[in-house]
């Protein structure tokens, strides 16, 4: 790849006159030596298989097998659908679309991780709803996708894209930059813009531990998708107005890895503090743990002793 | 860089719940299985860290089964993996891993083969799908199963690499990454080498040929028989 920070990425976009989807899927083909439409196939089924976790999301109540998520997307739909909500109906479409992909990855559905599952409802949430409301074609949205995975390529590789590594703020904060940033340039805005919408985005999400009860990606997993599509729509808004982010987005990336580092273990992905310890989340993991053995510790033989 | 390309951050195609512990567990799985080469008729499985705290919510031991079955992350029948292996009559045993494991999100597999052949990965899942293998056979390596792999037991002896890479080299098969480890002077070796094409029959022969080489295999997360279900 031909950059490895948001600067980079965003000077080859604006110095070669080309989107930043272009810039990836060039990338993409130069890394992998696949054809640029085998890459884009590939990306496009990835669309598809979005669009069909948005359906089956909003079809059904999608519980989960630990019976402790579900059914939450049905209903902000209706409140869509049939109320006010006080966001506004497209950012309140986008959160229910995001909670649909979010319960049906806890429901052992098929996603595609973005670029976490656990972060998986965020980008369809956003892309989808935007696709409805502005009549977008699927080829646009697909090279939304790269978009965004050139933007994730370049914080998973200076940061982390796991809760277990950096907490949530590396899965969930990720998916809101990618997608806000996205979102930018599907709006017609250049790779400046973008670029300083996903700074702003990730700053909002900066310090977010990962503290799924029962160490599940149920609670607070998918209302944290939900509540992200609405703020990548905001964040996106923002670039697209001029907001520049002071502190520019690489520095903001590397704060990010400063942060996560210093997390304590419990704040990652381990289910032993934040809101998996609070009394409830202790009691909703006791109740599912009942009856199941804990592991027994490995017996390992001495060193240089192995059984002839 | 450990995020390769596109599709290690858009992607994979997964079932769900967790593409740390669940898609990454299947790769895991399917990298062992591949070094055994064959499909395994007992499997020790130690978990560490999170891994060992929440692998039960997050489907992580039917992830692991899914693999060493031969399944693709995106395969619906994960979810009964190991009912699966149990028909097969494959033993899977897990435990809690001891001491110091190189991620969060670590298991160790042996793996046992019908004639008594072993293979032993260690491998970690660091988000978003992607892995890291960190031993095989109990040499230090260092392979992410993205691209084809080639995996070398061999002695070691001058003139084995050299070997190894005029063999690739005349088939036109570019090394991405290369890694080598010895258990001593003069002992056993392995070297993995991440390639740029998929390894025919043909350059696999050529390479098994070469003097005090003792096996050749093959990691690829992209084979048939990971084929999507």
């Amino acid at each position: 790849m031909r950059f490895r920070t948001l600067k980079e990425l965003a000077a080859i976009s604006l110095d070669e006159n080309k989107t930043l989807a272009e810039v990836m899927i060039e990338e993409q083909a130069a890394e992998t030596g696949a054809s640029r439409e085998e890459i884009v196939a590939q990306m496009s089924d990835y669309y598809e298989k979005m669009k069909e976790a948005v359906r089956r999301g909003l079809s059904e109540q999608n519980v989960s097998r630990s019976g402790l998520s579900g059914g939450d997307a049905v209903k902000v739909l209706d409140l869509v659908e049939n109320g006010t909500p006080s966001s506004g109906d497209p950012s309140s479409r986008a959160m229910a679309y995001a909670l649909a992909v979010s319960e049906v990855n806890a429901s052992m559905g098929r996603i595609i991780a973005t670029p976490t599952a656990g972060s998986c409802g965020i980008i369809p949430g956003v892309f989808v709803s935007s696709q409805e409301r502005f009549g977008w074609s699927d080829e646009h949205m697909v090279n939304g996708l790269f978009a965004a995975g050139a933007i994730g390529y370049v914080i998973a590789n200076n940061s982390f894209i796991s809760g277990a590594e950096g907490g949530c703020q590396a899965e969930v904060g990720s998916a809101i930059g990618m997608a806000a940033g996205a979102l930018v340039e599907l709006r017609g805005g250049d790779a400046e813009k973008a670029m300083h919408a996903v700074g702003l985005a990730l700053k909002n999400t900066l310090g977010l531990i990962c503290d799924p009860v029962a160490g599940l990606v149920e609670i607070p997993c998918i209302v944290r998708n939900g509540l992200g599509a609405v703020n990548a729509l905001a964040a996106a808004d923002m670039g697209l107005a001029g907001v520049r982010s002071a502190i520019p987005s690489d520095e903001v990336v590397s704060v990010m890895l400063e942060v996560g580092a210093a997390m304590p273990s419990g704040h990652r992905e381990t289910g032993q503090g934040g809101l998996a310890q609070t009394p409830t989340g202790r009691k909703l993991t006791e109740n599912l743990m009942r009856g199941r053995k804990p592991l027994e510790p490995e017996t390992e033989e001495p060193a240089g002793q192995a059984v002839e | 860089m450990r995020f390769k390309n596109v599709f290690s951050i858009i992607g994979p195609s997964m079932v769900g719940p967790s593409s740390s512990h669940t898609a990454g567990a299947v790769r895991i799985g399917l990298i062992a299985r591949q070094l055994l080469a064959e499909e395994p008729v007992s499997v020790k499985i130690a978990l560490y860290g999170s891994f060992a705290d929440t692998y039960w919510g997050h489907g992580t031991d039917l992830a692991l089964a899914g693999g060493l079955l031969g399944y693709a992350t995106d395969d619906s029948r994960v979810a009964e993996a190991l009912e699966e292996a149990e028909r097969r009559g494959i033993e899977i045993t897990f435990v809690r891993g001891v001491g110091l494991a190189p991620h969060p999100n670590t298991a160790k597999l042996e793996l046992v083969a019908k004639d008594g052949r072993t293979a032993q990965v260690i491998g970690a899942s660091i988000g978003g799908g992607n892995v890291m293998i960190h031993e095989m056979n109990g040499f230090t390596v260092r392979c992410s199963g993205e691209y084809p792999t080639i995996v070398v037991l061999h002695d070691d002896r001058p003139g084995v690499i050299a070997s190894l890479t005029t063999v690739l080299g005349e088939s036109k098969t570019n090394i991405g990454y290369m890694g080598v480890d010895r258990k001593g002077r003069s002992a056993e070796a392995i070297t993995v080498m991440e390639l740029d094409s998929v390894p025919d029959a043909d350059l696999l022969g050529k390479l098994r040929e070469i003097e005090d080489v003792k096996e050749v295999t093959v990691i690829n997360l992209n084979s048939k028989e990971a084929e999507h279900q």
